[in-house]
Formats: C-alpha cells, structure tokens, sequence
C-alpha cells in the first residue's frame, strides 16, 4: 500500500475542489488533486504518482512507465487493479 | 535472481554490484535497515540479498503501518464497528489483521457491516450516499497516507457531512527510527530511507539521525537498481567515516517535501503526547491526532472508546521482527502455526509486511527446492 499508481489525468471536473477523472491501470476514477504543490497544481494530460485515491506528485511520462513496471515485476498491479474497482464499487 | 535478470538494465545492476565490492570491508559485518515496508517487499521479490556480499545482512524496519499497530487498536476500533448505526470502512490491508475476536473480515462474516475501501475520499462517498448510517473510517498509514485522511476531513467540512468520522491510527516515521536507536538490543549501521514517506516530509528530518546518531541514510527508490546504488551510497559514507542524508530518489523525493501536504496535515493533526506501537511499546509524539477544529469528525470523541490493551500471544515474537533482532524465520511460530492463509501475527498479513514477504519468496522457494 505505499507503492503509489501512476496515472494520466484525463478530465478536470468540475467545482472548486480540485477533483480530476483519472486513467489508472485501465481503469477510469475520481482523484483529488488537492495534495499537489499550489504552485503546480495538474493538467488534462499531465502523469501523477496515486496513492489512496489522492494524487500525491507530478512526475514525467518516462518515469510513469518505469513505476508500472515495477509494479507488475512486484506483482501489484493485478491486485491495485481490483482495489481501485473495489473503490469504485463500493460508492 | 531470476526477477532481476528479467528486469531491465542489466549491465548498470552489473556496475552497481561492481561498485559494492570496491567500497566494501571484507573483514567487516554491515547491518543496514531498510525503513519501508515497500522496500522490503522488493528486497524478497527481485531476490536482492543473494546480490549483495554476504557481510552484508539487510534488516527490516518498522515501515509497514498495518505491522506496528497494536492489537488493542484494532479491538477498539471493531468494538466502534459493532454499533448498530456504524459503517466501518478500512483499506483492504487492514481486512485480515486479527484482532482478539477475529479480523474484520470475520466480523463482517458475523454480520457486522464493514466495507474495503481503496481511498478515505471512497468513504466519504458512502456516508453521502448513506445519511441515516454513520460512516467511520480506520486510517491507518505514515506520512504518505495520513495527508489523504486530512484532505478528506477537510472536505467533510467543506461539505458540511455530520455522519462521517475517523478512528485515527496515524503514525510518524522519524519517532519510529528514534526509538530502533534507542533499543539497547540494537545495532545498526546506516538506513535505508523510505521512499514514499519522504515524497511529503521531504529529506531534511532525517539530518537529526545523521547528525546526533552519526548514521548515515541514503532515501532510495523501489527498484532492483535503486536499492543496489542506495547500498554503494551507504558503503561510500560509511569508508569515508562520514554520517549524512543522500536522495537516490530525486526523480520523485524532493528535499522539500510536499508543501502541500505538509499543509494539509498540520491544519487537521497535531501530535499525540504518546502512542503504543507493536513491538516497539509507547513512543512519545509518534502518532497524530485530529485537532479541536475536527473534533466532530474525530471518531475517538464522538464515541465511548473501550481503550483496550492487549499483548500479543505469547509464542509469537512479532515486536523482536518488527525491531529486527530477530528474521522471521527465527520465530518459532513462523511457517507452523503462523502463514499468509492463517496469520497470527500481522507482520504475516500485508504483503510489505516482512514475515509475509519472506514466507512468500524465501520460505516456499526452500520448500519446492528451487534454486
């Protein structure tokens, strides 16, 4: 759990809290962005580190591809995956 | 073995291990700690100590949040879950840990309604969804989780939810590393920092350990590469007879931290004078509490808390584990009566927790004969 997911923000929604639909492993779902810094605060089409439903830093496309690949040779990914369902199911 | 020549760049693992042998003592031991529980997940999975000279053991830290909470916790907190208006919510880490009348998946079984979530913001969800319940959720995590739970009571009052509270198990690393010092029974050589936790707090807390404790700490990545060059780092220091905090992870650490959720994290915690931790006992300012301003969503003051202490069984040696005196396979419990399938001890429950991922790797590859 503190391995974090890279994922690619794909939307802004709207409202004033800083909510983003976001592309993780496949799997589309509601971030907050509200943990990033003010002065870099995310774009539709910027790569972030997830961690528990939170974007927690920006980081580049490359270094987005190498955690996902950490993560499947660490045999995570399969199991984010049916977590991050889990959380859309659970809503 | 077979994991690191699957992953990439071998010839730069090659120069790594190349590097080590250069900077090493032959006639010395090395007792180097890796704080992180993902870290120690990676060190089983890519295989690394068989990588590494053999004067150099890699001992287990206590980074593994759902390892060092103590089992009275977990009771207090399924004592809140059995209150008929209650929705308990946990991340799906926290479902096997067995508390003293079973985990919360058992109480689920039993009927109580407890619910995985992936984020504190999906709890939220529920109690939006759910007015006439009241949703409780069990934060567990250091400082890489603890600035979600902030932003989530601060939404919770941005949007004015009454129904929705947080048992709060948060957790601070730096006090954590303290204490290991501080253990007479102990002797380490230098850290291994973690990287995710450093991504908020940054790397300037740890200059203390280098500075007083004359030890050095190199923050490292999670993979094969990362890990090898964080161990060049520290043999380098510890030649050059210096003591002093390096970042091997700068792609994702910066020394700052996260401002951000620095913030977020004091405008809803403050420090609690002290707090129990499995193994390690009670360690003064080593845990975070919800402050005054979020006393409503604070789940310890809107419920009676029966406050239970327990110790852990008796044949069970988690807390010497979690404190690295001991393997995991020095427990005498480990792989007989204590397994992943039926966990005793919750070092044996979450995958970075050290006794799950030696037994997962080490244990079962002895056991089919694989080299």
């Amino acid at each position: 759990m503190c391995l974090a997911i890279p994922g690619k923000i794909v939307e802004m929604l709207p409202g004033d809290s800083a909510q983003a639909l976001v592309e993780v492993l496949g799997v589309r779902r509601k971030v907050d962005l509200g943990l990033l810094e003010e002065a870099d605060p995310g774009r539709v089409g910027d790569w972030v580190l997830i961690h528990v439903g939170f974007a927690m830093s920006k980081v580049s496309e490359r270094h987005a591809m190498e955690q996902i690949r950490l993560l499947e040779a660490l045999g995570e990914t399969e199991a984010a995956a049916i977590e991050l369902r889990q959380g859309l199911e659970a809503t | 073995m077979k994991y690191v020549d699957e992953f990439r760049r071998p010839e730069l693992i090659g120069k790594a291990r190349e590097e080590i042998r250069r900077l090493i003592d032959p006639s010395r031991h090395y007792r180097f700690m890796e704080v992180c529980g993902g870290h120690t997940h990676a060190i089983y999975r890519f295989g690394l100590k068989d990588l590494l000279p053999r004067n150099i053991e890699l001992v287990h830290g206590p980074g593994c949040p759902v390892c060092v909470l103590p089992m009275g916790r977990i009771d207090d907190g399924l004592a809140l879950a059995r209150q008929p208006e209650v929705i308990f919510t946990a991340f799906g880490d926290m479902m096997r840990v067995p508390g003293t009348h079973g985990s919360p998946l058992e109480q689920k079984a039993r009927g109580v309604d407890v619910r995985i979530v992936y984020s504190p913001a999906d709890a939220l969800k529920i109690a939006e969804a759910n007015p006439d319940r009241h949703v409780l959720f069990f934060a567990i995590g250091f400082e890489t989780t603890a600035p979600s739970t902030a932003l989530t009571l601060k939404r919770a009052r941005e949007r004015g939810i009454g129904n929705f509270s947080v048992f709060c198990n948060h957790v601070t690393i730096i006090p954590a590393i303290r204490a290991i010092l501080d253990s007479p029974d102990m002797r380490i050589d230098a850290f291994i920092g973690p990287g995710h936790v450093s991504t908020v707090i940054g790397c300037r807390p740890y200059e203390w350990i280098a500075r007083n404790e004359k030890k050095p700490i190199v923050v490292s990545g999670f993979e094969p590469l990362d890990i090898l060059q964080a161990v060049a780092m520290l043999l380098r220091q510890l030649r050059n007879g210096e003591a002093k905090v390096e970042n091997q992870y700068g792609r994702v650490v910066p020394w700052e931290g996260n401002r951000s959720a620095l913030k977020a994290l004091a405008e809803v915690f403050e420090l609690r004078p002290y707090f129990e931790w499995r193994g390690l006992g009670f360690i003064s300012q080593s845990a975070l509490r919800i402050r005054d301003e979020y006393a409503e969503w604070d789940a310890e003051r809107r419920f009676t808390v029966p406050g239970v202490r327990v110790t852990d069984p008796k044949a069970a040696q988690c807390g010497e584990v979690l404190k690295g005196v001991l393997q995991p396979a020095q427990c005498k419990l480990f792989g007989k009566e204590c397994t992943p399938e039926h966990p005793i001890g919750a070092l044996m429950v979450s995958s970075e927790g050290s006794c799950a991922a030696y037994y997962t790797f080490e244990h079962r590859k002895a056991a089919v004969g694989a080299p």
